[in-house]
Formats: structure tokens, C-alpha cells, sequence
């Protein structure tokens, strides 16, 4: 903890004045030989590389029309600049949104357009060197691919799209990340990113059935490749063996058993979590949701309902009809994938959970706005939901909650600092910094309000936070998720 | 619908940018609006007979012409002082085609308000050179120089970051429908991969 620069957490955000190189050497760790041969990408920097790149850039702007308009259409009016957590916490220039989008538009405008070619320098094209593929990996890999920057351009430009490129790219000439490769590694091997076998899995879901049994009284049940339940729940393996983590899944377990619905978890397609969007490849993602469609219909359910994880929502919403639909072997009543929030809050509206406010009296809860659900997703019928529901849960399971000030919420959110592939320890500078903007959002509400619980709906969130806020001085315990609140207030037992 | 509306409310108010920064957004919006009052208030060199709205509009077109130069000046100014854009601006594209779009527009109000040329005969030759059949060229200084001003911007336009005019149109982030678990999108090169 010593050697890292805190930010100082003042009265409001303030904007940095730029401080050139700030964060060139915060660098993440290279993927091994043997990950990157894995997933099928070369094992390292191949000899041609400078012609691969191009060639391969080539391919994705055929592609992704979004890329090609993305690079083609910023008017540098600098509306951007000041709207990453990163820039905010670092004052490294190349943070600023559209600094990181030049990193590559450089190179684009080198090779790809008439003025490039003809002005270069003039028009800020760039020859690719060794010196810009350095730049590409440590400022690409400091990009948490929120979004945020593209809810303020005036082309709606998103930065994520682009960082997510230029990693598909780094990875297509050997030049991977080991934090995202390994784990995708893992979870194509074992169906999680945390690599656990089904009995260990299993001896966790008795561990908790006892525990709930031993606090409650009753059974409830964690049932696990049950086939014929009606709902598959396909929860972020984290859920299963992280602290706060655990306590939502409980919460999960509960709702399922006081509706009456049966579920089971899978042991062959246990993680929800999807890193193959944070390097932009289309195959990688699409390799890791198979086994959920192939889960679904080996164990015959109706439904497919999903934990609380922000990058796996938008990959479970945005992109699974696309990657493994169509989902016509579900019942089509209920939307494909659901989120355990849209479930739990459909139960609550027709009155079918009891909920007892005042377990959670010791609380009051704000909410954090996860990026990938906020500006990527969204939950219910109606636009915003996503915002909505959430906070329409925790109300139901708290007497006192408060929101964090408008600019930071919603699809204004600050960024964890954490997503996007950066939740490894050697980012850990970065991660603090990045986290400034919302803690000082949420350093307002417990000056003003006592907020103690930070409420979140995301892995990621969770795991950065309860790391994070200890560095400004502030409990990890305050961290937790939605379902863990409903986990408190739920009244289990027969109903009225 | 939503799609639209979200296109609709960048292209005309660039509600985006009013959510990013209010000074670029005063300063960008009266620029722009301006650009297309003096646009609009052209047209009467180039048609014949002058359409009754583009009559009109012509003097809003002349207060259009002070704010523009000042409105480009006043970006320019912004772009140089505030360190961030100045570390993102470059050259040619942001400040030669601002000084470009105030020459352009001072040497317009010269045109007007200090030399006044024979706009009879410009506008025959306008009107020449759009059937490809110029006449001799009138030979006011200033009008020349206004002249050439706008066909350089002209020949620049397709190459420069002007061609974001369009962009917005073609903004996934903002003209997409949100709705996938409805409907199943694949793009043509993963419809073929999954085939194989
Ligand atoms: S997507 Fe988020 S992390 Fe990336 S540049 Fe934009 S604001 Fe910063
Ligand atoms: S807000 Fe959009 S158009 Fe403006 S500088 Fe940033 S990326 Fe470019």
C-alpha cells in the first residue's frame, strides 16, 4: 500500500491539468507462450508484425463499421477529455478518450487515408514503430471500456469499441495480455475463470445449504446439473467462491425457493463472466457462451436467468441472442437471458416475496451503477430500466437509501476502475486512481448521509471495491450486492 | 423510433455535447447554426429566381455572418487555451480550417459592408459557371480572394474532418435500436463463419 500515490479526495472532481507520461510505465503483464498458443494467437511478437498489424487492421475496419466510423468521424471538439476516470486520477494525456482513440487513429489516417499518406505529420498521421506498439499496450490495457467517454461525444464515439480493436489486434501479432488470455484459457478448459471442477463445486453449494439451513431453519436448496429445473441460473463464478460475492447468490437461492421455481446451476458452463468482449474477439466470446446453450438444452429448462455480473450482462443482453441464439427451445414468456434483477423485481410487483425492511436497518445503501449495464445494456421493458429496477429492489429491502450525486450515476456512472480486463494486481495504481471519481461521489454520501453500504450488481465491481476503498480509508465491508440485501429481508416460509 | 429520435437530437440540438461541455456546446452550436444561415442566405447567387424563404432569411444572414467569424475565433481561442484540446488538436485539421472558415467569412463581410462589388455581375457569373459556361470572371480583389477561400475549403471538404457533417448518421452508438434479446442481428461474415 505504501508506495502508492493516493488521490486526495476533495470537494468536487476536479480536472487535472495534463501531465504527460503519468502512467507510461504502469504496464500489465505479457501473456505466457503457452496461453497465447491456447487460444490460437501467436505465442510472440511475430518478425512481420509491423505487415500483420496493418493487414489485420484492415480486416476489422471491413468488419466493424463502427470501427471505421469511429476513426473517421472525431472532430477533436474535446468534449471527452475530461470524462474518463482514468484521465481524472492520472492527468496522463493519452487517458483523455480521444488521445487513446489517436493512439490508433495515427496510424489509420497513415495507412488507410489520402490525407495521412499525403500530410502526415501535419494531419497527425503517424508510421507504426515499436515505440507506438508500447503506447498501444499500456494505454490500451488502461482502458476499462466503461463507455462513459462515448455518452458525452458528439458522434457518440466509443473508446471501449476502439481499445477493444487494438487488443484484438496486439493479440493477433503475439502481444496479449496475461490477466484476459489466462483466464479465457481457463474458463474454455473448465467452463469458469477460477478453473474449479464440478465436486469442489458441489462440496461449496452443500457448504452453503447447511449455512443457510444453520442461520434460517430451512432448506433451502442449491441444486446443481439438475436436469428438467426450469431455470438455469448461469451466475460469475465468482459468486461461488468470493466474499461479498456469496451472500447475492444466497440471496438468489432464497428468491428461487420462496417463488417456488426450480434452478439448478451447471457444473460444465459455471461462469457467466465472458473476458473474450475485453479483447475483442468474437470467436473467443463466442467459444465461452457455447456451453451455456449447450447447458440449456442437455438439462432441459425453460429459462435462463443470470447473476449479478456488468461485462456478462452486456455480453448475456447484447450479444448471447447473437453468439448462441436463437433461443427458441426457452419459453418464450420470459425474456432470453433474464437477469436475477428483473426476476426478483417481477416477483416483488406481483407480491409474491416478503420482504422485512428492517433487517436491513443497520444500513444506509447507495448504489453504484455498474458501466456495462448502465451504458450497454438494459434490464425490464422500458428504457432505463436498468437504472430503475435495481434501485427499486433495494428500496424494497431498506428503509434508508440514498443515490450519489446525479453526475455520477446512471449513464453518467464513474467506472469502478477495475473492468475491462484491468483487475490484476500489477494495475493496482491505476486501479486506486481510477477509483477516484466515485469514491469521492461516494465520500459526499457518507459525509452527508452515513451511506455504510455500497450496493453493486457486478462481480468486477465488487471485487475492485472491496480491494480499493480500503486505500481511502474506507471499509471494504461496506461492499455488497443487490441480492445480498434481498438475502437479509427475504421472509422465508410458508406464505400468507 | 427511439433510434431516431436520439439521431434527431444530436444532429439538430448535439444534445451529446450539451451533456459534455456547455462552453463548446454555446460556442459550437452558434457556429454551426451561423454556417448554415450564411450558407442558406448564398443561394440567392445561385438561383434564379430567388426563392421567397431564401429572400427571407436575408438579413438574419447578415447578423449570421458577424457571429460566425467570431464563433470560429472564439473555438480557436478555446481549442489554444484549455491544455487538453490543445495536446489533441492538430495542425491543418483543426487550426488552418478554423483560420480557413474566418477568412472566409471576414473577407464576406469586406465583400458587404466595405468594398461592395457588382453583385449584378457576380451573380452572372454564378450563375455561368453552374452551367459550365463561365463568362469572364469579375475582377474585385476581395471577391477573388473569397472566391478562392471557399473552393479551397471546397476541395478539402471530402478529405477533412468536415466529412463529419454525415457521421452522425452513421453512429452505432446512437442510431441502433435497442433490442437483442428480440431480435437476432448477425453480421454477413459471422452468418458464413457459422455455416462452416
Ligand atoms: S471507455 Fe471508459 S476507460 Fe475507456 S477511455 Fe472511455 S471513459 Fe476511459
Ligand atoms: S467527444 Fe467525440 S468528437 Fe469530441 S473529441 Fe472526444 S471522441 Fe472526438
Amino acid at each position: 500500500m505504501a508506495d502508492i500515490q493516493i488521490p486526495e479526495i476533495k470537494e468536487r472532481i476536479e480536472i487535472p491539468n495534463i501531465k504527460t507520461g503519468a502512467t507510461a510505465d504502469y504496464k500489465c503483464y505479457p501473456a505466457s507462450e503457452a496461453h497465447m498458443t491456447k487460444l490460437g494467437f501467436p505465442s510472440k511478437l511475430v518478425d512481420n508484425w509491423k505487415e500483420k498489424l496493418i493487414e489485420k487492421m484492415a480486416e476489422l475496419l471491413k468488419k466493424y463499421r463502427s470501427l471505421q466510423v469511429y476513426l473517421d468521424i472525431c472532430v477533436k471538439c474535446g468534449s471527452c477529455t475530461d470524462k474518463c476516470h482514468y484521465y481524472l486520477g492520472t492527468a496522463d494525456p493519452n487517458n483523455m478518450p480521444v488521445a487513446r482513440q489517436e493512439l490508433m487513429r495515427k496510424i489509420y489516417r497513415k495507412y488507410f487515408t489520402p490525407t495521412g499518406k499525403l500530410l502526415g505529420k501535419l494531419v497527425n498521421a503517424e508510421e507504426l514503430t515499436e515505440d507506438t506498439l508500447k503506447e498501444w499496450y499500456t494505454y490500451f490495457h488502461q482502458c476499462s471500456q466503461c463507455r462513459r467517454c462515448s455518452v458525452f461525444c458528439p458522434y457518440g464515439i466509443d473508446t471501449a469499441e476502439i481499445s477493444m480493436a487494438a487488443r484484438e489486434l496486439m493479440d493477433a501479432i503475439g502481444m496479449g495480455q496475461k490477466y484476459s488470455n489466462e483466464i479465457i484459457a481457463k474458463v474454455e478448459e473448465t467452463g469458469n475463470n477460477l478453473g474449479i471442477p464440478g465436486p469442489a463445486l458441489r462440496s461449496t453449494l452443500d457448504f452453503l445449504e447447511e449455512d443457510v439451513k444453520d442461520t434460517t431453519g430451512v432448506d433451502v436448496k442449491f441444486p446443481m446439473d439438475v436436469v428438467g429445473a426450469e431455470v438455469l441460473l448461469i451466475a460469475p463464478s465468482a459468486d461461488f467462491f468470493s466474499t461479498p460475492h456469496v451472500e447475492s447468490l444466497v440471496g438468489y437461492a432464497k428468491v428461487f425457493h420462496q417463488a417456488g421455481i426450480s434452478w439448478t446451476v451447471s457444473s460444465y458452463a459455471s461462469e457467466f463472466a465472458n473476458f473474450g468482449i475485453f479483447i475483442g474477439n468474437y470467436s473467443h466470446m463466442q467459444k465461452i457462451a457455447s456451453r451455456i446453450r449447450e447447458q440449456a438444452l442437455a438439462l432441459k429448462v425453460k429459462r435462463i436467468v443470470v447473476g449479478e455480473c456488468g461485462h456478462a450482462w452486456r455480453v448475456g443482453y447484447s450479444f448471447w441472442n447473437t453468439l448462441i441464439g436463437p433461443f427458441d427451445f426457452l419459453d418464450p414468456k420470459y425474456p432470453a437471458p433474464q437477469h436475477i434483477c428483473e426476476l426478483s423485481y417481477d416477483l416483488i410487483n406481483r407480491g409474491a416475496l416478503k420482504l422485512d425492511k428492517s433487517a436491513n436497518d443497520e444500513f444506509t445503501v447507495t448504489f453504484h451503477d455498474s458501466c456495462n449495464v448502465a451504458r450497454a445494456s438494459r434490464m425490464g421493458k422500458k428504457p432505463g430500466g436498468q437504472f430503475e429496477i435495481p434501485r427499486a429492489l433495494i428500496k424494497a429491502t431498506c428503509n434508508k437509501f440514498v443515490d450519489m450525486a446525479e453526475h455520477t450515476i446512471k449513464e453518467r456512472t464513474f467506472c469502478c476502475g477495475g473492468g475491462g480486463g484491468l483487475l490484476t494486481d500489477e494495475l493496482m495504481e491505476l486501479r486506486v486512481k481510477g477509483a477516484m471519481p466515485r469514491v469521492q461521489a461516494l465520500k459526499e454520501v457518507i459525509d452527508s448521509h452515513n451511506v455504510n453500504f455500497l450496493a453493486l450488481i457486478c462481480a468486477i465491481c465488487k471485487a475492485q471495491f472491496s480491494k480499493v476503498l480500503p486505500y481511502y480509508k474506507m471499509p471494504m465491508e461496506m461492499v455488497g450486492g443487490v441480492h445480498q440485501l434481498i438475502s437479509k429481508a427475504i421472509v422465508l416460509g410458508a406464505k400468507e | 423510433m427511439g433510434a431516431a429520435l436520439r439521431v434527431a437530437g444530436e444532429a439538430l440540438f448535439f444534445s451529446s455535447l450539451f451533456k459534455g461541455n456547455k462552453w463548446t456546446w454555446i460556442g459550437g452550436y452558434a457556429f454551426h447554426a451561423a454556417f448554415l444561415v450564411v450558407i442558406l442566405r448564398h443561394l440567392r447567387y445561385f438561383l434564379n429566381p430567388i426563392p421567397e424563404p431564401i429572400a427571407l432569411i436575408q438579413p438574419l444572414g447578415i447578423y449570421a455572418g458577424l457571429v460566425l467569424p467570431a464563433t470560429a475565433a472564439y473555438l480557436f481561442i478555446r481549442r489554444l487555451i484549455v491544455d487538453r484540446t490543445r495536446y489533441i488538436s492538430s495542425i491543418v485539421e483543426d487550426y488552418v480550417l478554423l483560420l480557413l472558415i474566418i477568412s472566409i467569412a471576414l473577407s464576406g463581410l469586406l465583400l458587404k459592408f466595405v468594398t461592395r462589388p457588382d453583385l449584378i455581375n457576380i451573380k452572372a457569373y454564378m450563375l455561368s459557371l453552374m452551367l459550365f459556361r463561365p463568362t469572364t470572371i469579375p475582377l474585385d480583389p476581395i471577391f477573388l480572394i473569397h472566391l478562392s477561400l471557399v473552393l479551397i475549403l471546397l476541395i478539402y471538404f471530402p478529405y477533412s474532418k468536415l466529412m463529419h457533417a454525415g457521421g452522425i448518421f452513421f453512429s452505432p452508438t446512437r442510431n441502433q435500436a435497442d433490442n437483442p434479446r428480440e431480435k437476432r442481428l448477425i453480421a454477413p461474415w459471422a452468418e458464413i463463419k457459422e455455416k462452416q
